[in-house]
């Protein structure tokens, strides 16, 4: 089946001022194949795959592309125009769609000349249509993006490189936001477009989806590539080796009786702007000792349930009580008195201030606190000092206490997101996607504070799009969905699976 | 009450609010134009003294008037493109270039008029537009003097306010802009080119910007006076947002704040006597910031305006 | 082709080095519209120098006109490091000049110790009022308070206007729109006998100290920073973010109020409708060429005070149109806007790889 060679990229290099992403990159794709590029978190298997597709110009290194008579051409770099003329389309992590317009104009867009007065719809839509039914995706080509669910958003995004005539496609993390049946069925598609001739290049950390679909393995680590493996001969044992280096700690859990309850959700309901972020009658309680789990794909209601927990978004119906006591009002300010310890789900974004110092950002939750202030003067060498040794403590690795916060890796971000929140020995702590993005050492930091706080007796909620981390840390399971939250009385996969995607469990 | 109502069926009344609408029209569409695209051009103000003095200007130099329409259109843009290069390939604050842009053109507007016209006392004059009088159909009642005793730049205006509407909804350029302004990413993945379709919108909008300058020195009156765009150009900035960044309801602002702006000069002579003047004359400022108070709660921005994009880079 | 990459690290020299970079090439570019109005340029830039340096009266002339930019500098700068664009300081000096000549101005009498320390607290409270209102018009409804300050400028002249011709008319004016002068011991006194510069400079060079050491040290100026760097963190954080935006445009109202006091109970004595020649938006020159830094305020003020008083003195002595200084100021902010681009950025020439354009 494999024969003709496609695609080869030879000895690609890129850094971003000081950090090297890619080094010396050499990859090669046939037709029909599909091969899946397998890596951690910063590996650099996006960059690699974004100089592919010309977003980013390498520093060196070449791209060849197999030609109409199927001889490899040179490819001009640097140029998304050059990469969709070659037949190489890319579906992005994070969608390239435009909102505000149709799945229909969002397919057309570039593909029109742009000093055309008047466009020719019908061609257009004809086309789609054949498309839609040869691969099996389907959207409703009508309604603005911005009101379409993220499954029907990648299916819009894939259209969209199909429509440019691909013969290469490259996803990226393409199951990231999709229950475990939508990420299958999406395979099967896959499969069996590569049949019909197209090759896939598909970029995961996933390495149960990467050995069940993909024909070839590459995978990356610390943005050199350390090996290939036919996916036939290859183990998750195999290949988690290759991609770490080493083999993956495991996490230990003490057992413990669950305590008294910390926070009880009755019948809570919140009013989002959208069905996204909304909440209806919600019951929930955790306990001390115990890691409540809610999993669930992303846009279900997390955002809600994680809001009023943070004391962002207020509750339209029912109470929130914890150790027995009522909130009343909803602010951060609230919350962080009753003891509730915060990891925001977007640390960049929620988690900390970028140009203000580490120092600075490690007292943020704590400006009333007469250790760090008197009369409203703020004690610095109080601070420095709390600063260095929570750095020590929680082995946060920078510049140093004084250097902005934004200097420091994603990883170390999130270490000092958990000093702030861990020092405090905070009752209750909302750990929301407290590993994404992050790579295997850190997570696993970050899975061994949480296990600490547990044994400490605070009682956890962990809200994750990773299954694997929910069954591997929780106590117990809650599954969201549209808004609902169900108690899940399994740890069975498929069970759960379905149970993410809203069918019966 | 009656005689408001007097007021509001008067041709005169409808008349004027077309007139004081118009440079409104231009100005709107242009702020439309740029914010579509993802970028805020607080150099209107600037943009509209440019227009109004530039225009002027070449017609007094003898350019005629149509002359003195592309001058000010290309004064606008080049001015227009000064913000676009600050703002889009080099993604700096679009509040602090666009003030910096209005600064710079009011002052180099002010300073090219006293370097060309040092010592005159009353400001020299230049024949404006003058009413397109259609046979037949300004005569008609009513509606005769209303629409067909317009100048020429306001029938350019209601034809703008097609053409932007045409090309934003019917268009793939319009697609473009519009996705540009909403996520610049969906542009570059297609292929397409973020930084020229915001800059050519920013300076496609900061053209019709200066028309609505040069209506004031080629239309309104006929001669340039410091500080006659005495803020017009904000109050654009504000419709935009009323106007919820669609052509035919900037169309439907413009008039509506015309509407006023006639009404309260009108009502002015009727109870002048109880009211200080500065009520009426503070009465559009006002009115605006109510508009926009008003609209602010369901504005829907677009979701990349004030946000760089840079090329490769993450 | 060339590409923008972002510096490592920004320089140090970078911070002070580029606004006087690109004061430097804002004034040298000033030959261009020198050489179109026809003057000789060298003998320009030196009237222009000789009008700032050339005597003790000329440079206490700058000093006096660098006050009021100091107050709107810091009023902006504090502003906009809190993300709130106080584009209405014109106004808020207006409101600031006619509390004080409404109280200064014999409505009450009492001896300077009293008077003078009531006339501030009146013109800051009127200036604090003036942005107060845009503030809570965004914080409540979430009205974009660049549109509204700017408007309410112009809502406030014509208050102005309407108070010059009405309640603060001067009877003795001669019909003269303008207010009664305000009354000896309401006055800030003179810093050197015979000359303008007023006490207003003592008070608007302690307000800059004050203004960095709050910054940098209470938690007020910690919140102040948090809101304007990242305004959902410092709220998921526990920062009270309204209320900080509030207070931030009490204090930026009450700075720019202060710029009219001063001008009027300094300088001029009594209020007309043109004691600010665009001190406002000269402000926010101010602001952005001291890289929002209070102490870097006063360098920057003293600079574009430089520039007024120079390119008045030079178009005085040439003929020259004086809107030359509008044009340099003008055209220095936009040279320290693109001067902070290659601060944190660079051009770098690559070479493709494979073949291609």
């Amino acid at each position: 089946m494999i024969a003709d060679k496609v695609l080869s990229l030879e000895g690609l290099s890129k850094r971003f001022g000081s950090v090297v992403a890619n080094d010396n990159v050499s990859l090669e794709l046939y037709r029909g194949e599909i091969l899946a590029l397998l890596g951690e978190n910063g590996a650099g298997k996006t960059t690699l795959m974004n100089m592919l597709f010309g977003h980013y110009l390498p520093d060196s290194g070449s791209v060849h592309v197999a030609g109409e008579k199927g001889a490899l051409r040179p490819l001009a770099l640097g140029h998304p125009q050059a990469a969709l003329e070659a037949g190489i389309g890319m579906v992005h992590q994070h969608f390239t769609l435009a909102e505000n317009l149709s799945a229909f104009d969002n397919i057309l867009l570039g593909s029109e000349p742009l000093s055309r007065l008047r466009r020719d719809r019908s061609t257009g839509r004809a086309k789609i249509d054949q498309i839609m039914s040869d691969s099996g995706l389907r959207a409703d080509l009508d309604i603005p993006v911005g009101r379409m669910s993220v499954g029907e958003r990648q299916r819009v995004e894939i259209l969209k490189a199909l429509y440019r005539d691909v013969s290469i496609l490259v996803l990226d993390e393409p199951t990231a936001v999709l229950t475990p049946q939508e990420a299958d069925t999406l395979f099967e598609n896959i499969g069996a477009m590569a049949k019909d001739g197209l090759s896939v290049i598909f970029i995961s950390h996933k390495l149960r989806e990467v050995l069940a679909f993909s024909h070839r393995i590459a995978v990356l680590r610390h943005g050199t590539k350390v090996g290939e493996i036919a996916s036939a001969d290859a183990t998750e044992r195999t290949i988690a080796r290759m991609m770490v280096g080493a083999e993956t700690p495991e996490t230990k859990r003490e057992s413990h009786e669950p305590g008294a309850p910390v926070l009880r959700l009755e019948n809570v309901s919140v009013a989002g702007r959208s069905r996204r972020d909304s909440l209806s009658d919600a019951d929930l309680t955790v306990r001390r000792h115990e890691i409540l789990g809610v999993a669930g794909v992303s846009g279900n209601g997390q955002s809600a349930l994680a809001g009023i927990i943070s004391g962002l978004m207020p509750l339209s119906k029912g109470a929130m009580v914890i150790d027995n006591a009522t909130i009343n009002g909803h602010d951060p300010l609230t919350m962080i008195r009753a003891g509730v310890g915060r990891i925001p789900e977007d640390r960049h974004h929620d988690g900390i201030v970028g140009s203000m110092s580490v120092a600075e950002n490690m007292v943020i939750e704590r400006l009333d606190d007469p250790e760090i202030q008197t009369r409203g003067l703020l004690k610095r060498d109080a601070i420095q000092a709390h600063a260095e040794k929570l750095a020590r403590d929680y082995d946060v690795r920078g510049p140093g206490v004084e250097a902005n916060a934004r200097l420091l890796s994603g990883g170390n971000i999130q270490k000092m997101i958990l000093a702030r929140v861990f020092e405090r020995s905070p009752k209750l702590i909302l750990a929301n996607q407290p590993t994404r993005g992050l790579d295997m050492g850190a997570a696993a930091e970050v899975a061994r504070r949480l296990l600490e706080a547990r044994s400490r007796g605070a009682a956890i909620i962990l809200i994750s799009e990773d299954l694997d981390e929910i069954l591997s840390l929780s106590d117990r399971i809650m599954v969201i969905h549209d808004g609902e939250l169900v108690e899940a009385d399994t740890r069975d996969r498929e069970t759960l699976g379905l149970m993410m995607a809203g069918e019966a469990a | 009450m009656m005689d408001i109502l007097q007021i509001v069926l008067s041709e005169s009344f409808w008349a004027a609010s077309l007139r004081i609408a118009t440079p409104l029209i231009f100005g709107v569409l242009g702020a439309l134009l740029c914010e579509r695209a993802g970028v805020l051009n607080l150099g209107i103000e600037g943009i509209f003294v440019v227009g109004a003095m530039s225009g002027w200007m070449a017609v007094w130099l003898g350019a005629g008037l149509w002359g003195g329409v592309l001058v000010a259109a290309f004064a606008g843009a080049l001015f227009g493109l000064i913000h676009a290069i600050l703002t889009v390939p080099l993604g700096l604050s679009q509040h602090v270039s666009g003030l910096g842009v209005t600064l710079f053109a009011t002052s180099a507007s002010y300073f090219a008029y006293r370097t060309a016209l040092p010592n005159v006392t009353s400001p020299p004059r230049i024949e404006p537009f003058g009413a397109l009088d259609i046979p037949i159909l300004s005569d008609l009642p009513f509606l005769g003097p209303v629409l067909f005793q317009q100048t020429a730049l306001t029938w350019l205006a209601i034809l703008m306010v097609a053409i932007v509407w045409y090309v934003l909804n019917r268009t793939a350029l319009g697609v473009a802009i519009k996705a540009v302004g909403d996520n610049p990413a969906s542009i570059d993945a297609q292929g397409l080119s973020v930084y020229g379709l915001r800059i050519g919108a920013v300076v496609a909008g900061s053209a019709l910007m200066a028309l609505g300058g040069a209506f004031l020195t080629m239309s309104a009156f006929d001669a340039f006076f410091f500080g006659m765009v005495n803020g017009r150009g904000w109050i654009c900035i504000a419709l935009v947002i009323f106007a919820s960044w669609r052509p035919g309801k900037a169309l439907l602002g413009a008039l509506l704040f015309g509407a006023f702006d006639a009404l309260q000069v009108r009502l002015q002579t009727e109870v002048g006597a109880f009211l200080p003047s500065q009520v009426f004359l503070a009465a559009p400022f006002v009115l605006s910031i109510i508009a926009l108070v008003i609209a602010a709660r369901s504005a829907d921005y677009p979701r990349a305006l004030l946000t760089p994009w840079f090329k490769g880079q993450r | 082709m060339i590409r923008i990459e972002p510096r490592d690290a920004p320089s140090r020299y970078w911070s002070i080095g580029l606004p006087i970079l690109s004061g430097v090439i804002a004034l040298a570019l000033a030959g261009i519209p020198l050489a179109f109005a026809g003057a000789d340029i060298t003998i320009a830039f030196g009237e222009m120098f000789k009008g700032v340096f050339g005597s003790v009266f000329a440079f206490t002339e700058m000093l006096t006109r660098a006050t009021p930019l100091i107050f709107t500098g810091l009023a902006a700068a504090l502003a906009f490091r809190a993300r709130l664009w106080n584009i209405g300081a014109e106004g808020q000096l207006y409101l600031g000049a006619m509390a004080a000549v409404a109280i200064g101005s014999g409505a009450i009498d009492a001896p300077a110790l009293v008077l003078v320390p009531l006339i501030i607290a009146f013109g800051c409270a009127a200036g604090a009022a003036g942005m107060a209102v845009p503030a809570a018009l965004k914080t409540r409804f979430g009205a974009d308070e660049v549109v509204t300050t700017l408007l309410l400028n112009f809502v406030i002249l014509i208050f102005l206007q309407y108070m010059l011709e009405g309640p603060l008319k001067d009877p003795m004016g001669l019909g003269w729109p303008q207010s009664p002068p305000i009354l000896d011991q309401g006055m800030l006194p003179p810093l050197i006998e015979r000359m303008r510069v007023h006490s207003g400079l003592v008070i608007a060079l302690i307000c800059a100290v004050a203004a960095h050491f709050v910054l940098a040290r209470t938690v007020w100026g910690f919140r102040l920073r948090a809101v304007g760097e990242n305004a959902a963190a410092a709220r998921h954080a526990g920062i009270p973010v309204n209320r900080t935006v509030m207070s931030v445009a009490i204090v930026s109202g009450a700075l720019a109020g202060m710029a009219g006091v001063s001008e009027v109970a300094g300088l001029k004595g009594y209020l007309t409708a043109d004691l600010s020649p665009g001190f406002g938006f000269s402000g926010i020159v101010v602001a952005m060429l001291a890289g929002l830094s209070p102490l870097g305020v006063v360098a920057a003020a003293l600079f574009i005070a430089s520039v007024f008083v120079g390119a008045d003195s030079m178009s005085r002595a040439m003929g020259v149109s004086s809107f030359l200084a509008d044009l340099v100021v003008s055209m220095s902010l936009l040279c320290v806007l693109i001067g902070g681009f290659f601060a944190r950025f660079r051009l770098t020439r690559i070479q493709t790889a494979g073949a291609g354009t």
